[in-house]
C-alpha cells in the first residue's frame, strides 16, 4: 500500500512547543489563591500507628489544614479496584486489597502518606510536616517473596490467613504428556527483582474546585486522564460532566502513571473541595521511589521437555509475583509474564502456575514492558541451557521452534491481559530472525571474530534473542474530528501522551485521508472536556487502538467531504481528490473548493437544510479490536566484558522489528531506542535494593543509576519487516515496550557467552558489574584472577 | 518564616527585581516567581539535569543554588535560547533528529549544549557523550541526542 504521509520521516508537530519551554506540564499550572501539599509519609515498611500528634504543624504560620484519616471522617475510603481478576479464568482466586488515601492503623509500606499538610507554599508545608509526630509500633516485615508464603510468614494483611495474593493456573495441552515422551527435561530456578520506571517528571496533581460554578478542574499527571474524571466523580459525589481531568504534556509515564488511583489522585480533589481553594501537589524524586510504582520481582520454578532433535514439547513454570502491599491492577502483569513465557515458540503443552504475593513494599503496577520481560527472560534462558545440553547452536534451536507463518493466527489458548485468550493476529517470523542474524553478522562473528578476539584475550559475546509484544489492546478508543472554517483540522481524543509523538502520527493519519499537511492537523489528547470516552495509554495501544479510532473518524469525515464537495463542484465523488486542503476535480484541477470554504459551507447561518443533515464537517468514530495485535522482533548484541572491572562495551546493537504498518519510522526508531535503554538499566544498572526491614536502600538518582549517555551502545541498529495486522485498517501493531522486553534476555545471553570459559550460568535478573563479579567469584574462587589477567 | 533579601537578577536579558527568602531555591524562583517554567525539575538532588541553566553563560544545576545567588548575575534559561518562530539552530537540530520525546529533560540538555557548541565547534562523538553525560533521559536513549548535536555543530559551522 503506498501512502502520502504514513510511515514517512516526518518531524514531529509538538515539538517547537516542548523545545522553547512552552509546553504545559502539571506542575507548570497556577492558579491565584492556590495552596500547596506535603505528605508526612512512613518511616516503616509495617507498622501500627498508635498515635499521630498534629497540633504544632496545625499551629505553624502558613499552615491552612491538616489531615489525617481520622480528620477525613465518613469520607475516607479506600480507593476502586481498577481491574477485576480474569473473569473467563475458572478457579482463580484474588484477595483484592486496595490502598487508600492516607493511612488508617496501619501501615503497609515506607513511605505510605498518612498525614497531609496543606499550606501557603510547599516551603512551609514540609516545614510542618516535620513539626508532625507519628507514634509508631514497628511489626514483622514481609520482604522476600519465598518466605512470605511459608507457614511462619507475619501477615501483610490482618484479616487475611496467608500473604496470598491471587492464584491461577493456566494450560495449554497436557505438560505430564509431553514430560512422559521428551527425551530431556531441565529444570531450573530464577531470581528476578523490581526496577523503577523512573520518568524524568515525577507525578502531580493541581485540583481546582470553583464553588460558583461547581466544576472541579484536575491536572493530573496520568496516562488514564477519562477514569480518572470518571472515579473522581463518584468518589466526590460529582456529575461526570461537574469533572473535567486534563493530562497536559506528560515528561514520560511508562506505566506506573496509568495505576489508579493512587492516593494522592483521592485527597487533592477532595482537599480542593473541602477547603474551597486551588490544591497543588507535585511528587519529589524520593516520594517517586517510595510512593509511585514499579515491578518485576517474581520467583519462577521451570521446566522444559524437549526432543533430542530440539524439538519443544512442553513448560512448566510455577512463579511466585510480588504485587507489594496492595493490589488494585489486578492480574496484567502475571498474566503478560503467562502469554510471554512460551515466547515465539510452537509449544503446544504449557502448565503455568501464578502465586501474586502480598508484600511490604510499595504496590506494584505496569512498568514499560509490564511482565513480558519476565517471560520472555525465562523462555530465552530456558532456549539457551537446552541449546547447551543438546549440543545445538542456540540460534538453530530457537529457529526450529518458530511458530510458522502458516499457523497464523495462532491460538496461545493462555488468557491474556484483556481476559480474551491470546490469539497472535499474524507474523512471518523466520525472515525477522535472518535479518537480524544478517545485520549483526552472526555467522562470522562466531566462526572469524569471536575466535580471534578471543585469542587477543578479549571476553566478546554475542546474544541474540526473537521475542512477541502483544498490543494493542481493547476495550477501545474514540477519536472526533473537525475541519475549522481556516482550513485547520482538529482531533480529540480521550488518551493521554507522554512523549510518544501522537500529535504527529495521529495527524500522519488524518492527512492521508483529507489532504492536509501535517502540520495543519492539531490534536488534543488526554482532557476530558475535549473528549470523554476511552481508557488511557497503556499496554502498547495508542497506535492501535486510537489510531485506528483516528483512521475511523477520518474517513467518516473524508465521505462528508465529498458528499458536499460533489454537490458544490457538480462532480461525481469518484472524480474528486483531497490534495493540498482542497478537494478538486482529478481531471481539472482549476476546479476546486478548499476544506475551509466547504466546512463553512456546512454549518449555515440562515436557509433551510434538508432533514437529517448534521452540521459540519466533523466525525466520531470508535475502534475497539476483539483481539490485539501481537509484534513480533529480535534483538541482538554482541558486548565486550572487561575481566577487571566488569564493565560491559556494546560493540554492537541490533534491533529488526514487525510491528506491522509503520506510522513514523523516526518516531519508531525513538520508541526502540528509549526502550532499549531502560532494558540496558535492567539488565545491569537498575535494582531497587529492599532491605530485610522493607527499606529502600538506594532511593536517589545518586544511588540508583538510569543509564547515561555512556552506558548506551554507540548505534543502535533498527531494521524493519512487515505484516500488517488483519485485525485493524491501519494494520499496525504496538511498539512502544518492544525496546525494553527482550534486553535482559539478550544481554544474560551474550555475558554467558562472552564468559563462555568459565560456565557460567545465569538464574537471576538484573545483574551488576559487583554481582557478576560475585557469581565468577564463587564459581572459580581460586582461578579466576589468574585466568583473568592471563 | 525568615527575612527577605533583594535579588537583582537578569534573565533572558531582563531584569527583575524581587524579594525572596534565602531558602529559596533557583528552580523554584525561576518557575514560580518569574514564571518562567520551561527550567524543569527532575530530581533537587543536582543528578538528573533537567533544570540546568547558565549562570553568567555556564551551566548550572538550578535546584543546587539559591536565588539570592544571582544577585547581580545574569542567568538565561531555555526560553532565552530562542521562540518557536525563531529556534536556536541547537533547538532546530534537536527537532530535525528526533532528539526529544517527552521533551521533560530537554531544556536542560539545551542548555548543556549551548556553551558546549560554542566551546567546541567540531565536537567528536566521544566529547558529545562527555558533555551530555550529565543529564538524564529516559526516553531516548541518547542516540538522537548525539545526532542532533553533531547536525547543530554543523549548522554553526556553516
Amino acid at each position: 500500500m503506498t501512502y502520502k504521509f504514513i510511515g514517512k520521516r516526518i518531524k514531529r508537530n509538538e515539538d517547537p512547543r516542548l523545545l522553547t519551554g512552552q509546553a504545559l506540564f502539571v506542575d507548570d499550572v497556577d492558579i491565584p489563591g492556590m495552596l500547596h501539599v506535603a505528605f508526612v509519609r512512613s518511616d516503616y515498611a509495617h507498622a501500627r500507628i498508635l498515635n499521630i500528634e498534629t497540633e504544632a504543624a496545625r499551629q505553624h504560620p502558613g499552615v491552612v489544614a491538616v489531615y489525617t484519616a481520622e480528620d477525613m471522617g465518613d469520607e475516607w475510603a479506600p480507593g476502586p479496584p481498577l481491574v477485576s481478576p480474569p473473569p473467563t479464568l475458572a478457579g482463580v482466586i484474588f484477595n483484592s486489597r486496595r490502598q487508600s488515601p492516607l493511612a488508617k492503623g496501619k501501615v503497609y509500606h515506607a513511605g505510605e502518606a498518612i498525614v497531609a499538610i496543606v499550606a501557603e507554599s510547599r516551603y512551609i508545608a514540609e516545614d510542618a510536616a516535620d513539626e508532625v509526630r507519628v507514634d509508631y509500633e514497628p511489626l514483622p516485615v514481609v520482604v522476600d517473596l519465598e518466605k512470605a508464603m511459608g507457614p511462619d510468614s507475619p501477615r501483610v494483611h490482618d484479616d487475611l490467613d496467608t500473604n496470598l495474593a491471587a492464584h491461577m493456573f493456566q494450560k495449554k495441552g497436557d505438560y505430564e504428556v509431553a514430560r512422559a515422551q521428551a527425551d530431556l527435561i531441565i529444570k531450573k530456578k530464577f531470581f528476578l527483582d523490581r526496577g523503577a520506571a523512573v520518568a524524568m517528571e515525577n507525578r502531580g496533581v493541581v485540583a481546582h474546585w470553583d464553588e460558583k460554578s461547581q466544576q472541579m478542574t484536575i491536572w493530573d499527571t496520568t496516562q488514564a486522564p477519562i477514569p480518572i474524571r470518571n472515579g473522581t466523580a463518584a468518589r466526590l459525589g460529582l456529575s461526570q460532566k461537574q469533572v473535567r481531568v486534563i493530562a497536559p504534556f506528560l515528561g514520560g509515564g511508562f506505566g506506573p502513571k496509568a495505576m489508579m488511583f493512587y492516593p494522592e489522585e483521592m485527597l487533592i480533589p477532595w482537599l480542593s473541595m473541602k477547603l474551597c481553594r486551588p490544591i497543588k501537589w507535585i511528587e519529589d524524586r524520593r516520594e517517586n521511589f517510595y510512593a509511585t510504582t514499579s515491578e518485576r520481582q517474581q520467583v519462577h520454578e521451570v521446566e522444559i521437555a524437549l526432543t533430542n532433535d530440539g524439538r519443544v514439547l512442553g513448560l512448566k513454570d510455577d512463579f511466585l509475583h510480588d504485587t507489594g502491599a496492595f493490589d488494585p491492577y489486578g492480574l496484567t502483569i502475571p498474566l503478560n509474564t503467562q502469554c510471554h513465557v512460551t515466547g515465539p515458540y510452537d509449544i503446544q503443552n504449557i502448565a503455568s502456575n501464578c502465586t501474586a504475593v502480598f508484600t511490604n513494599k510499595p504496590i506494584v503496577t505496569p512498568v514499560r514492558g509490564a511482565g513480558r520481560p519476565q517471560g520472555v527472560f525465562i523462555i530465552e534462558r530456558m532456549m539457551d541451557f537446552a541449546a547447551r545440553e543438546l549440543g545445538m547452536e542456540p540460534l538453530e534451536l530457537r529457529v526450529k521452534n518458530l511458530i510458522p507463518p502458516e499457523a497464523f493466527p495462532y491460538d496461545k489458548e493462555i488468557i491474556d491481559q484483556a481476559f480474551a485468550k491470546l490469539i497472535l493476529d499474524s507474523g512471518n517470523y523466520l525472515p525477522v530472525v535472518e535479518k537480524a542474524r544478517e545485520m549483526i553478522g552472526y555467522d562470522q562473528f562466531i566462526k572469524e571474530e569471536q575466535p580471534r578476539l578471543r585469542a587477543e584475550g578479549k571476553f566478546v559475546g554475542i546474544g541474540i534473542t526473537p521475542f512477541i509484544e502483544t498490543t494493542g489492546v481493547g476495550p477501545y478508543e474514540g477519536v472526533r474530528i473537525q475541519i475549522e472554517p481556516s482550513g485547520k483540522v482538529n482531533v480529540a481524543t480521550g488518551i493521554g501522551t507522554q512523549g510518544q509523538g501522537h500529535f504527529t502520527s495521529f495527524a500522519q493519519i488524518v492527512s492521508e485521508q483529507l489532504g492536509v499537511a501535517v502540520s495543519d492537523v492539531s490534536l488534543v489528547s488526554g482532557d476530558t472536556a475535549e473528549f470523554h470516552w476511552g481508557t488511557g495509554t497503556f499496554a502498547s495501544r495508542g497506535a492501535v487502538v486510537a489510531g485506528s479510532a483516528t483512521l475511523a473518524a477520518a474517513t467518516s469525515v473524508r465521505t462528508k467531504v465529498l458528499k458536499l464537495a460533489s454537490k458544490v463542484l457538480e462532480t461525481p465523488e469518484e472524480e474528486l481528490e483531497l490534495e493540498d486542503g482542497v478537494v478538486r476535480v482529478a481531471d481539472l484541477p482549476h476546479r476546486s473548493i478548499s476544506l475551509g470554504e466547504l466546512a463553512a459551507l456546512a454549518n449555515p447561518l440562515r436557509g433551510a437544510v434538508e432533514p437529517g443533515t448534521e452540521p459540519g464537517l466533523e466525525a466520531t468514530d470508535y475502534f475497539g479490536p476483539a483481539y490485539g495485535a501481537t509484534s513480533f522482533g529480535v534483538h541482538a548484541m554482541i558486548i565486550e566484558v572487561d575481566p577487571e572491572t566488569m564493565m560491559i562495551e556494546f560493540k554492537r546493537y541490533i534491533t529488526v522489528e514487525d510491528c506491522g504498518t509503520v506510522l513514523n519510522p523516526l518516531i519508531l526508531e525513538g520508541q526502540i531506542h528509549g526502550g532499549v535503554s531502560m532494558g540496558i538499566g535492567n539488565s545491569y544498572y537498575e535494582k531497587m535494593h529492599w532491605d530485610e526491614n522493607g527499606q529502600l536502600l538506594n532511593a536517589s538518582l545518586a544511588d540508583y543509576l538510569i543509564v547515561t549517555a555512556h552506558e548506551m551502545p554507540n548505534r543502535i541498529e533498527v531494521g524493519h519487516l512487515e505484516t500488517r495486522s488483519p485485525f485493524n485498517k491501519l494494520g499496525t501493531k504496538g511498539v512502544g515496550e518492544a525496546g525494553a522486553i527482550p534486553v535482559t534476555a539478550c544481554f544474560t545471553q551474550a555475558l554467558e557467552n562472552a564468559l563462555e570459559e568459565y560456565h557460567l550460568e545465569i538464574l537471576e535478573s538484573p545483574l551488576s558489574p559487583n554481582r557478576l563479579y560475585e557469581l565468577l567469584r564463587n564459581l572459580t574462587m581460586s582461578t579466576y584472577g589468574r585466568e583473568a589477567r592471563k | 518564616m525568615s527575612d527577605l533579601f533583594n535579588v537583582n537578577v537578569t534573565v533572558n536579558g531582563t531584569l527583575y527585581e524581587r524579594e525572596v527568602e534565602p531558602r529559596i531555591l533557583l528552580s523554584d524562583f525561576l518557575r514560580h516567581d518569574l514564571g518562567l517554567t520551561g527550567t524543569h525539575v527532575g530530581c533537587e538532588h543536582g543528578v538528573c539535569g533537567a533544570c540546568t541553566v547558565l549562570f553568567d553563560g555556564n551551566p548550572v544545576r538550578s535546584c543546587l543554588m539559591f536565588a539570592v545567588q544571582t544577585n547581580g548575575h545574569e542567568v538565561t534559561t531555555v526560553e532565552g535560547l530562542g521562540d518557536i518562530d525563531d529556534l536556536h539552530p541547537i533547538q532546530q537540530a534537536f527537532w530535525e533528529a528526533h532528539a526529544l520525546q517527552c521533551g521533560f529533560c530537554t531544556p536542560g540538555f539545551l542548555t548543556t549544549l549551548v556553551p558546549f557548541l560554542e566551546e567546541n565547534p567540531d565536537p567528536s562523538e566521544e566529547e558529545i557523550r562527555n558533555a551530555i553525560s550529565g543529564n538524564l533521559c529516559r526516553c531516548t536513549g541518547y542516540q538522537h541526542i548525539v545526532e542532533a548535536v553533531q547536525l547543530a555543530a554543523e549548522k554553526m559551522r556553516a
